[in-house]
């Protein structure tokens, strides 16, 4: 219970379950399967990348910022691939990754080759990219695309029918969030270089000194949040049935923000993919409830704000108590006071 | 014994510089051993040779009778050979076990981990050294001497036959080393060889069978325990025969200049009452962890003490903040200069011109580069820095030059009281002195001084009086006229012992 209570998700939890119940009494909308399936599947693209922003923040608190033009660039290419050559949406997820991945590792050589904290790095890799998308699209939105994105996007488990006589279902998007959810706990928890992630992020030079190498652990982790970017891509692409070059680029911040907000430390080492997503559904309710609760979604940027600001506090305040607890002087007692 | 480790005529040059030449050394299975020697004497260079981590230029290694030309890092560890640094290597955001366990998972280059596995490393480990650790706990949350045991047991998840341990005392209380004592008898009798190394004389010596004294890159002489003593090992580590002179006190102290009643901080000191004279030397002793640090750091205003009064010439002052300190006109020159005391990469004039950059502002602010450049110049010779101009960043100085630009910054302010932390650690013996001289002209021209130390001849020789610290509270104070240094020596150490029998 004690453990319980020094984590940063559990107050997350709480901090959900009060909002909920709130807007619930306002608008009891909120709390029906078609609003929450809703709610899920279009957080779905942020909670994938938060995932793998979630990685590079535990390797060192620095984060990337251009997985969104990551995602930008591959949802373009893949729509306009996919127009020309047809294939199918397993292979465009494919495609998909295997470029999200090569744009991450660029990202991880330059962090590591040149030691600068990541986001400088990326803050150039971001310019590059979707500076690069404009110049070959010219900024075209590609209005029409290839009838497999609306395929994979109608496929539903379960299908209900609302009041008004509407279908919904539980749709493929938010199940893809789901399994990547899973696959990053596990990786993290349970692969070797999950923990070295963690490690590099702890103390690099003591990484160094046990015999984890560096370089392939922050590869992988650039590699991974390039990989995610990319699936991300295709989810979007389904849930838009578009192209547009500006539409992902901009959020790499509220993703950020959710992400440190979900406990990722600003010191490295620290974060989990539970407090990653619950920070994702702490971002998602509020957004949802300001729309149901007819609030301007304009406060919803002031709420982000507020929340970089806390949660990096919490951050540098277990720090300095961490610190502080080891130097408590046991102060003896006066022979006088004993008897 | 046998030999575990020989090193035959070891050599090694950087870029023209000597570090080691023809260093000769044994160490026998089940030793304990203790390397020491003044900073830059050779000795990192040489545990870097043993760890692999280093090739010699000429020279070779025996390990268990077997020669090694080249002996790469990964020969080291497979020969069971382990240094643990003063920075222990250890990664604060993971649990206890699996800081134990990383090395050896990191061995086995296994992809999916078992937790199981993990603790039981980690359980193996603990039981071998006898240590009550919770495995769960994140190491960053541990006190300095549980980290070093997170940092031992991690040794001994391989097949462990050589520990070096750099500096394993400087941050331990006296009852920390002495459980750092019994874990190191226990791993000899399991026939582990341990090296301490150190930089100066201190505990680790008590427990050493043997002690190898390194000194201008050349091992001056190795010796069993008994044949040392104090000022052998000082001539053996400088060359020189260092007697303090004590110190002659011109000014009979009177005039009341700092008086502290009461002052109490919670959970770093307790009722400490002192007075200060003008032109004294107040010397405050005690082990780390005795709270003299945090008495300075209250006095200067930097961490302000909970309850007290605090007296400046008969004037009660509130010292809430470093700027009411100033005011009041007390200096701090802190322990870790490098941290707290310099901007390093700033230059000489600028670190001794930070506290009064106010005086030498003119019209609009500006800096009188004039006045600037007379007052820099009249502390570098006043103090005596070597150093090419004033323009030099204070990081290239040694050790010594850069304790002389932390005191000359305070002394540009005219202090009444100036407090010394440690003033002497880490810097050479010869530097020392001069130092130890500076101190003493200051209380002369009617300074008062308090010099924070933990090494005796020191302050028994510089002070006029001595406050014993022990566990927070003042347990003593003493005029030095009335003690020799062995007299406080065992003050110190006796009232720890005592505390711990009860």
């Amino acid at each position: 219970m004690n453990k319980l209570l020094k984590q940063t998700e559990f107050y997350i939890a709480v901090v959900i379950i009060i909002l909920s119940i709130v807007i619930t009494i306002f608008n009891p909308r909120f709390l029906t399967a078609e609003n929450l399936f809703d709610l899920l599947k279009s957080f779905s693209v942020i909670g994938i990348m938060a995932v793998g922003v979630l990685f590079v923040l535990i390797l060192g608190g620095s984060p990337d910022v251009s997985f969104t033009a990551i995602a930008q660039v591959v949802e373009y290419v893949v729509v306009i691939m996919t127009l020309k050559w047809g294939g199918n949406i397993i292979l465009a997820f494919l495609i998909a990754a295997a470029l999200g991945t090569l744009m991450g590792s660029f990202n991880g050589f330059l962090v590591h080759y040149f030691r600068v904290p990541t986001v400088i790095i990326t803050i150039a890799t971001l310019n590059i990219y979707y500076g690069l998308l404009y110049v070959f699209s010219k900024g075209q939105v590609i209005f029409v695309v290839h009838p497999m994105f609306r395929d994979f996007a109608n496929i539903k488990i379960g299908s209900f029918i609302n009041q008004n006589n509407v279908a919904y279902g539980f749709t493929l998007m938010p199940l893809i969030w789901i399994l990547v959810l899973f696959l990053g706990w596990y990786i993290l928890k349970y692969t070797s270089v999950g923990r070295n992630i963690y490690a590099v992020g702890g103390n690099e030079v003591a990484a160094e000194r046990v015999g984890i190498n560096v370089f392939r652990t922050k590869l992988f982790a650039f590699s991974f949040i390039g990989l995610l970017s990319g699936i991300a891509a295709i989810v979007h692409a389904a849930i838009v049935q578009s192209a547009i070059p500006n539409i992902i680029v901009g959020q790499e911040l509220n993703v950020i923000a959710a992400v440190f907000l979900g406990g990722a430390s600003v010191f490295g080492g620290g974060g989990s993919v539970i407090g990653t997503f619950l920070g994702i559904m702490l971002f998602a309710i509020m957004n949802n409830g300001l729309t149901l609760l007819k609030i301007s979604t304009y406060w919803f940027n002031v709420f982000v704000g507020a929340v970089i600001v806390i949660s990096i506090t919490i951050s540098a305040i277990q720090k300095i108590r961490q610190e502080k607890s080891r130097i408590k002087i046991h102060i003896e007692e006066k022979a006088e006071d004993r008897v | 014994m046998t030999d575990l480790l020989r090193l035959s005529n070891i050599s090694k040059s950087f870029g023209g510089v000597q570090a080691l030449k023809g260093v000769d050394f044994t160490i026998g299975k089940g030793e304990i051993h203790c390397l020491v020697g003044e900073n830059g004497s050779g000795k990192s260079t040489l545990i870097k040779i043993i760890s692999g981590n280093l090739q010699p230029d000429t020279g070779e290694i025996w390990i268990e009778g077997q020669v090694y030309k080249h002996l790469r890092s990964i020969d080291s560890i497979n020969m069971g050979i382990r240094v643990i640094f003063q920075d222990f290597a250890l990664f604060p955001n993971l649990t206890v076990a699996e800081n134990i366990a990383y090395s050896q998972l990191v061995e086995k280059k296994e992809k999916f981990l078992n937790w199981k596995e993990i603790e039981t490393i980690a359980r193996i480990a603990t039981e071998k050294i006898k240590i009550n650790l919770d495995l769960d706990e994140q190491v960053g949350n541990l006190s300095v001497a549980n980290q070093q045991m997170v940092a031992i047991c991690r040794a001994l998840t391989s097949d462990l036959r050589f520990l070096i341990l750099d500096e394993p005392t400087s941050a331990l209380t006296k009852k920390e080393i002495d459980q750092l004592f019994v874990v190191v008898k226990d791993l000899q009798h399991k026939g582990i060889s341990v090296m301490f190394v150190s930089h100066k004389l201190n505990e680790v010596m008590e427990i050493a069978e043997k002690i190898t004294v390194i000194r201008d890159g050349q091992n001056v002489a190795t010796l069993p325990r008994e044949e040392i003593t104090n000022e052998k090992l000082v001539y053996l580590m400088t060359g020189k025969t260092i007697t303090y002179s004590r110190y002659d006190k011109k000014i009979i102290p009177e005039q009341k200049l700092l008086e502290v009643q009461h002052l109490s901080k919670k959970n770093n000191f307790q009722d400490i009452s002192f007075i200060l004279h003008r032109g004294e030397i107040f010397g405050i002793t005690g082990l780390l962890g005795s709270g003299r640090t945090e008495l300075a750091l209250a006095l200067f205003g930097m961490d302000p003490a909970d309850s007290g009064k605090i007296f400046v010439e008969g004037r009660k002052v509130r010292i809430q903040s470093v700027k009411d300190a100033v005011q009041a006109g007390i200096g701090y020159v802190p322990e870790n200069r490098l941290v707290q005391g310099l901007i390093m990469k700033r230059s000489v004039g600028d670190n001794i011109v930070t506290v009064i950059i106010k005086r030498l502002l003119r019209n609009f602010k500006l800096i009188d580069s004039k006045e600037w450049d007379i007052t820099v110049n009249s502390w570098i010779n006043e103090l005596g820095i070597k150093v090419a101009g004033s323009d030099i960043a204070v990081q290239t100085l040694s050790g010594g030059n850069q304790q002389r630009v932390v005191i000359a910054k305070w002394l540009a302010a005219h202090p009444k009281i100036l407090i010394l932390d440690s003033p002497t650690v880490g810097i050479d013996i010869a530097a020392k002195s001069s130092i130890h001289k500076i101190i003493r002209e200051m209380a002369e021209k009617g300074v008062g001084i308090i010099f924070i130390s933990d090494e005796i001849p020191e302050v028994v020789n510089n002070c006029n009086r001595i406050a014993i610290m022990r566990n927070g509270r003042i347990i003593e104070q003493i005029n030095t006229s009335d003690v020799n240094e062995a007299d406080i020596q065992r003050r110190v150490e006796m009232s720890e012992t005592d505390s711990l029998m009860r």
